[in-house]
């Protein structure tokens, strides 16, 4: 892993060669959240709740899930970014390194500038916490801790995922943004304002639900039945990058075979 | 027990085979693009392929501290084997050996022991100077320290890099950015050296360096170096051995030397003489060019001795100068591929 | 005239290239319209007051928003043209025998006009024919719909107008991406993309009102489902002719001033 760290530090000068765009990028990953967030803002100011969650509440939730978000945005833009490196040919030069492909492709590109949505999902975190009346315990701040590395493990699994289509075929990634963006926006507020089967889909197939929906009525006291259960259901979400790690193998595989 | 001994001495004269390849063979699919509307709509439901045979049943070998030169016509088949050498592809069938290990088999551990070179793609950082690329590259393939820096030494020394280490390899001119690739590729202290195109868009003078360089570390270190070029200087000035590849088979595994004697038979004649207006016929020789001073003629010493030709000159002209060349190795290459249809 | 009608031309031909891409692109613009719409819809399950916009409307103006994506969204990459600036190579195009304005604003307008008719006949076709509560409702009267093509054509001659200025701005940061984003957030939010001009404060409504963003996408939608009266629709109108002199005007100015700067600095 000290490797990995030495990626950052060399992509980290490389980003500082460019200083203006990074600061212009910063802000920029500032204010989309945040024109976001005042469109939240404004939108309860006129109707007061949705389905019964009030402000701060969906507050909490829009901050953890930009905060997993611009985390895996960080972390696994190498991912998200993949087609161009199959396109040029550069994952040849992956294959020819004594080291796993999937720290390779980690350590290919890390977007400094996400800092700036982190930041400003933080700010909301703060916001929102301060404003509700939450009865804490260690076991609550351990369960908002999981439900971030939660959402982290379910995007990068997400981009992995598109990542390997690159795989087989460079068009159509357009439709991944739907997982990515739209599960981003989609978890922004909690599931259950949806209709049925969209709860049903991002609850088992993707498992947004368990960053989003179960754990958020655990802290803020509205479960019925086993606590321990909603406090657990992050862990589902780490899981998800399993299977998405094996089919980044498949893929890796395919490559082999068929070259490009 | 004196047999004994006739055999054991007769395998340790015998050098170890570093690289063994046998039987490879390589086919993709390649997708029918077509035109039209009609048949774009088809496209969408399915895709009709064609098979192409990249490699057939290629079989060779190579002894350490050889150069080879990897030569053949564009989609060949060249960077193919390359990548099936470095563990980037996997064959159909057919096996290869090199230093023990299958290259496909066991990727991480044998890539330890071989630099790659891709002529056109770079494997340094961009915007950082080249000196925090190289030490990145010591952390990948975990190079202790003392080696690392006596590697980087020499390197640095042989070619004369001291200036351009520490400036972003975006700034450097590609025949600076090439010799920075190439000392890239030889910090871990491989075995075996592919270069795919190294010289490709160099100035002449970056393409001396480069040749210079590698005879020195084949000679110095015992490097094993195959390269695949379409600059048949290159070969000239570097290869002892050529491996020539057309449409997925190997043609010709030889000398140069032998490559000439069977392949390079034209020899051009230049001859100039007093001025004679009458335009004259040798035979068994074709006029390239004529004019009342020179001529020019180009003929096949298998079937025309050029003694021959030479006597028939001196009858028809009075001779001044004569200059005799052999053929370019460009010519003989591509009259190598006219040969074999390639 | 003509250098800039063939330059449309060619673009839009290019772009009318590209239909996988549209095909997935359409997919994805489904997925957001849906999204939305059950978003409005749980937010007004339980209020009791009456909204500027009433949740039919919203539907609409959700539609025609993801159909029409191409005339209203600021952030649309050209990657040619940035590159033109920040490799300084745009000397060459002084070359050409016409203004560098105006044929950058055929190829903008083409480019746009391309991918939003390669997409929004699926898109409105689709819409039309959905269930209740997500179906897309026809305008209330023929002269309505007329107000809105205008009122449409008009707003995506002014936005293309408005991203002129990204391009200009490029010159001073060198950074496409950083301009693109800044005017992309600020004006997507007061083109009423994030959340409808009519369901924000008043006094960020008067802000809307003031910028011409609300002239390209919030305006025309509304002229469409009669939320604007026809009348206030035609002044509409002529405002936006107006907003769209004036900035062609200035992005003149401003563009061949950083223009002579380039060629001054020597690219």
């Amino acid at each position: 892993m000290g490797l990995y760290f030495k990626y950052l530090l060399i992509l980290f000068k490389s980003q500082m060669e460019y200083r203006t765009s990074f600061w212009l990028l910063t802000i920029g990953q500032f204010l989309i959240p945040f024109s976001m967030f005042a469109g939240l803002y404004f939108l309860f100011e006129r109707f007061g709740q949705i389905k019964g969650w009030t402000f701060y509440e969906v507050a909490l939730c829009f901050a953890i899930i930009h905060m997993a978000f611009a985390l895996s945005e960080c972390f696994a833009r190498g991912f998200d970014s993949f087609s161009s490196l199959v396109a040029s040919g550069s994952f040849d030069r992956v294959l020819v390194r004594p080291r796993s492909t999937i720290v390779q492709v980690m350590g290919s590109k890390f977007e400094f500038t996400r800092i700036g949505r982190l930041l400003q999902s933080l700010i909301v975190l703060i916001w929102a916490l301060n404003n509700l009346s939450i009865e804490w315990s260690s076991m609550k701040v351990v369960t908002i801790i999981l439900m971030i590395i939660s959402g982290v493990f379910i995007f990068t699994g997400i981009f992995i995922l598109a990542a390997t289509m690159c795989f087989w075929t460079i068009q159509g990634l357009e439709v991944v943004n739907i997982f990515t963006d739209g599960g981003r926006e989609m978890a922004q507020y909690p599931l259950n304002i949806y209709q049925k089967w969209v709860t049903k889909f991002f609850t088992f197939v993707i498992p947004f639900g368990c960053v989003n929906y179960l754990p958020l009525m655990y802290i803020l006291d509205k479960t019925e039945g086993k606590a321990y259960l909603y406090m657990l259901s992050p862990v589902l979400g780490i899981i998800f990058i399993i299977p998405c790690l094996l089919v980044w193998k498949i893929g890796v595989r395919h490559y082999r075979s068929t070259g490009s | 027990m004196m047999i004994v001994f006739f055999f054991q001495s007769k395998n340790v004269r015998r050098r170890k085979k570093l690289i063994t390849v046998d039987g490879l063979s390589k086919s993709f699919k390649v997708a029918k693009r077509s035109s039209g509307l009609r048949q774009a709509v088809k496209g969408l439901f399915y895709r009709e392929h064609s098979i192409v045979e990249a490699l057939n049943d290629i079989s060779f070998s190579i002894e350490p501290g050889e150069i080879v030169g990897y030569i053949g016509p564009n989609g060949a088949g060249k960077s193919t084997t390359i990548k099936i050498m470095s563990g980037i592809l996997v064959p159909d069938r057919g096996t290869c050996n090199i230093m023990g290990y299958t290259p496909w088999k066991e990727r991480a551990s044998f890539v330890k022991h071989i630099g790659v070179v891709f002529g056109q793609r770079s494997q340094l950082w961009w915007d950082v100077p080249v000196i925090d690329s190289f030490e990145l590259l010591r952390d990948i393939y975990k190079i202790p320290q003392n080696e690392y820096q006596d590697n980087l030494d020499l390197l640095i020394e042989t070619l004369d890099l001291q200036s351009l280490i520490h400036s972003p390899v975006r700034q450097l001119s590609l025949g600076q950015r090439m010799r920075c690739e190439i000392a890239a590729s030889l910090l871990h202290s491989p075995k075996i050296l592919f270069l795919d195109e190294p010289t490709i868009g160099l100035d002449a003078v970056s393409k001396i360096a480069v040749r210079e360089f590698i005879k020195r570390i084949n000679k110095e270190k015992g490097v094993t170096v195959i390269l695949t070029t379409h600059d048949m200087n290159d070969i000239e000035a570097l290869a002892d051995r050529v491996i020539l590849i057309g449409k997925g088979r190997l043609l010709f595994d030889g000398n140069l030397n032998e490559l000439r004697k069977d392949f390079g038979t034209h020899k051009t004649i230049t001859v100039d003489y007093r001025e004679d207006h009458n335009p004259f016929e040798i035979l068994g020789t074709t006029m390239i060019s004529w004019s009342p001073e020179r001529a020019i003629l180009s003929l096949d010493t298998e079937q025309v001795k050029i003694s021959d030709v030479i006597s028939s000159l001196s009858s028809k002209v009075d001779l001044l100068d004569v200059t005799i060349e052999a053929q370019p190795i460009e010519e003989i290459i591509v009259g190598l591929y006219k040969e074999f249809q390639i | 005239m003509k250098p800039y009608v063939s330059v449309l031309k060619l673009r839009l031909l290019n772009g009318m290239q590209y239909r996988s891409a549209a095909l997935a692109g359409v997919a994805t613009q489904f997925f957001w319209g849906f999204m939305y719409i059950m978003i409005f819809e749980a937010f007004y399950s339980e209020t009791v007051h009456s909204q500027p916009l009433s949740l039919k409307e919203i539907i609409t103006y959700l539609w025609l928003q993801q159909s029409f994506l191409a005339f209203i969204m600021l952030w649309f990459r050209d990657n040619e043209l940035f590159d033109l600036i920040t490799t300084g190579n745009i000397a060459y195009e002084l070359c050409r025998p016409c203004e560098i304005y105006g044929f950058w604003y055929s190829k903008l307008l083409a480019q746009r006009l391309s991918s939003a008719i390669l997409r929004c006949f699926p898109i409105l076709l689709v819409a039309y024919l959905l269930p209740q509560p997500y179906k897309m409702t026809l305008p209330p009267s023929v002269l309505t719909f007329v107000l809105f093509l205008f009122a449409l054509i008009f707003g995506l001659l002014l936005l293309v107008s408005i991203s002129m200025f990204i391009y200009i701005s490029v010159f001073l940061t060198m950074s496409p991406i950083g301009s693109l984003l800044l005017f992309g957030v600020i004006g997507e939010f007061f083109s009423g993309l994030t959340i409808p001009i009519p369901l924000m404060p008043a006094w960020l409504q008067t802000v809307a009102y003031f910028l011409p963003f609300r002239w390209t996408a919030d305006f025309p939608f509304r002229v469409y489902s009669g939320n604007i009266p026809q009348n206030e629709a035609l002044i509409g109108i002529v405002i936006q002719i107006i907003w769209l002199v004036l900035l062609v005007w200035l992005g003149r100015i401003a563009f061949n001033k950083a223009l002579r700067k380039v060629v001054v600095q020597g690219g």
